[in-house]
């Protein structure tokens, strides 16, 4: 009997480690993989980068000509600002839709509503990148031309938009779920004192809530600095310093996209190619810090 | 106590059996690999031109109903992309529409340790398009490299002499491609030699189709693609070489009495000297059977010989 019982405990000790190592790997794995992804993309482009490349030049100049025959220049400026004027366009449209649908959706709507809202709106992120950009490229592209006189519709409205549709459903789920997050008894102490509702959810609400609201409104941005097919399909992909809303543009994201199937392996425009993508990772990590400084500020206050 | 047990053998279960699978899932291509080159058909690896990708495509479809023995893989991606994968060893048949350059030759032969060798399959005219629409039925490779070119100064249509009623803003929207496709580089070689380079800001679109789709929805605009891709929402100009010249269409005597200006040769590369299948269908390629193929996809088939 005793014997047995020792068994057993043994077993389950066993299979308790197993599990536990098993579970702590795939906890590690995460981060050996954003270590390993950043190692790739550094070691393919650190060649170039420490030893040729004009740094001044790649973050200043609007020169795109990686394939010129005899005077070859790697000018980004134009595809950072193409990146950063499209992202902000952007995010102007999808922040006021986003938190307004959030703010709706938990504590307007009626809880029949509310499943269907969230069912319709995780439709909304499930459609594939691609598909927004055949949209871009053939509808949008039409009714830009149309209403706004231009004389072509691939533009950074165009891909604005567009992005701007893909991040509303994670800004609003986010921000949604950040809202449910504050107590019961926050909106009841409000609601006794006899706030209205927009007064429950305006003094009470947004201000508990904001930490996630932020986070809801910085991952929105992350995911379309970092979109590429529809920006690529949509906004005319052209090297161009973008001056209003309707000129095109050309992002970083599509750049890697469209010229890296067609370098050759290990040569100078290949590695400018990767040093745009440790740009890029730049460029998300100072963004993503900035959040958690700002997060941390507002923790402490 | 049992229930907490159970879950956890079901957890290992789980964990266990997603293990395997990604083993076999890893290992089964290389099984599959090895179960078709036992078999008795071959397949031909082939990629590389946009340009030439409904042709290789045809080819490969007509080729592969004749033969039993052989089956051609047909894929495209630009003609940087073909001699990329020849570079790493990857096809056996890369298609090209400009001639492979010196250095990409040595970095295949250093990697794989075979030389490419050249096929022309036929000749390609390459079109300047603009919208039905416009006014404009013949331009000069003069008046295209000023449009095109780093120094050129035709940005309206006004400047062509066109009173383009259709583009209010009477701006050129020039379409181009992407950076690294051949018919980039053939284009930019065709109209301003070795030593220059286009203007920033034109629409750089990513595949011989999709320049002509825009062009018809695009009354402002001026591009260039493969004689094979009209529509009939595009108008395809007249060219000459320089004002004074006469003017020619794109089509096929022009291309072969070598007077249209812009037409190149369509390359196949193979790694090595071609072998068995891979041989055959290259001559297949060559033969009548297979330049009546590229007639009839709007190119423009070798002379006879």
């Amino acid at each position: 009997m005793n014997i047995l019982r020792k068994k057993s405990a043994t077993s389950v000790s066993f299979s308790e480690t197993v599990i536990e190592t098993l579970i702590r790997l795939c906890g590690v794995s995460s981060i050996i993989f954003v270590f390993g992804i950043f190692f790739f993309v550094f070691r393919e482009g650190a060649g170039f980068l420490f030893n040729g490349l004009d740094l001044v030049e790649f973050l200043t100049s609007p020169e795109w000509y990686p394939t010129s025959l005899n005077n070859k220049r790697y000018g980004t400026l134009a595809l950072i600002l193409g990146t950063f004027s499209v992202t902000t366009l952007a995010m102007c449209i999808a922040v006021p839709f986003g938190l307004g649908a959030a703010i709706f959706i938990s504590e307007f709507c009626s809880p029949k509503l509310r499943e269907t809202f969230k069912i319709i709106i995780e439709l909304l992120a499930a459609i594939p990148s691609v598909v927004w950009g055949f949209i871009g490229l053939t509808l949008m592209n039409q009714l830009i031309i149309a209403v706004f006189n231009a004389p072509i519709g691939l533009t950074m409205l165009n891909g604005g938009i567009l992005l701007a549709l893909m991040s509303v459903p994670i800004i609003v789920s986010i921000a949604e779920d950040a809202l449910k997050a504050v107590p019961d008894s926050y909106r009841e102490a409000a609601e006794a004192l006899g706030a209205t509702r927009w007064q429950v959810t305006y003094r009470v609400l947004l201000p508990a809530a904001k930490n996630g609201l932020l986070a809801a409104v910085l991952l929105g941005a992350a995911r379309s600095i970092g979109e590429t097919m529809a920006v690529l399909m949509a906004t005319g992909h052209s090297v161009n310093i973008p001056s209003s809303p309707l000129s095109w543009i050309r992002t970083l994201t599509a750049t890697i996209a469209a010229e890296l199937g067609e370098v050759a392996r290990g040569g100078e425009h290949y590695q400018v190619l990767f040093i745009i993508g440790i740009l890029l990772f730049t460029i998300t990590f100072v963004v993503n810090l900035i959040a958690d400084l700002v997060i941390k500020g507002i923790r402490q206050q | 106590m049992q229930k907490m047990d159970q879950a956890k053998y079901i957890i290992i279960c789980i964990l266990v059996v997603s293990v395997c699978g990604f083993a076999i899932i890893s290992y089964s291509p290389t099984a599959s690999e090895s179960a078709a080159s036992k078999g008795s058909v071959q397949i031909i690896k082939n990629k590389g031109s946009d340009t030439m990708v409904n042709l290789a495509q045809a080819w490969a479809e007509i080729y592969t109903g004749l033969m039993s023995t052989a089956s051609v893989e047909v894929s495209g991606g630009g003609s940087g992309t073909g001699v990329a994968a020849l570079i790493n060893g990857t096809v056996d048949i890369a298609n090209c529409s400009r001639q492979i350059k010196p250095k990409e030759l040595e970095l295949a032969t250093q990697n794989t340790g075979k030389t490419p060798q050249e096929f022309i399959v036929g000749y390609d005219a390459l079109a300047v398009y603009v919208h039905h629409d416009t006014p404009l039925d013949k331009i000069t490779i003069t008046e295209l490299a000023k449009i095109y070119g780093e120094d050129g100064n035709i940005t309206k249509w006004s400047d062509l002499g066109v009173a383009h009623e259709n583009c209010p803003s009477n701006k050129i929207i020039r379409i181009s491609r992407q950076s690294n496709s051949g018919t980039y580089f053939y284009f930019r070689e065709a109209l301003l030699g070795k030593t220059q380079d286009f203007k920033l800001g034109s629409l750089d679109l990513h595949g011989s189709k999709d320049v002509v789709e825009v062009i018809g929805r695009t009354p402002c605009a001026i591009g260039y693609s493969g004689m094979g891709y009209a529509t009939p929402e595009v108008k395809m100009l007249e060219i000459a070489t320089a004002p004074g010249e006469p003017y020619y269409a794109p089509n096929l005597e022009n291309v072969l009495a070598k007077t249209y200006p812009i037409a190149r040769p369509l390359y196949m590369y193979s790694l090595g000297e071609p072998t068995g299948e891979a041989k055959a269908y290259l001559d297949w390629i060559l033969s009548p059977a297979g330049q009546k193929i590229v007639e009839k996809l709007g190119f423009v088939p070798l002379a006879n010989k």
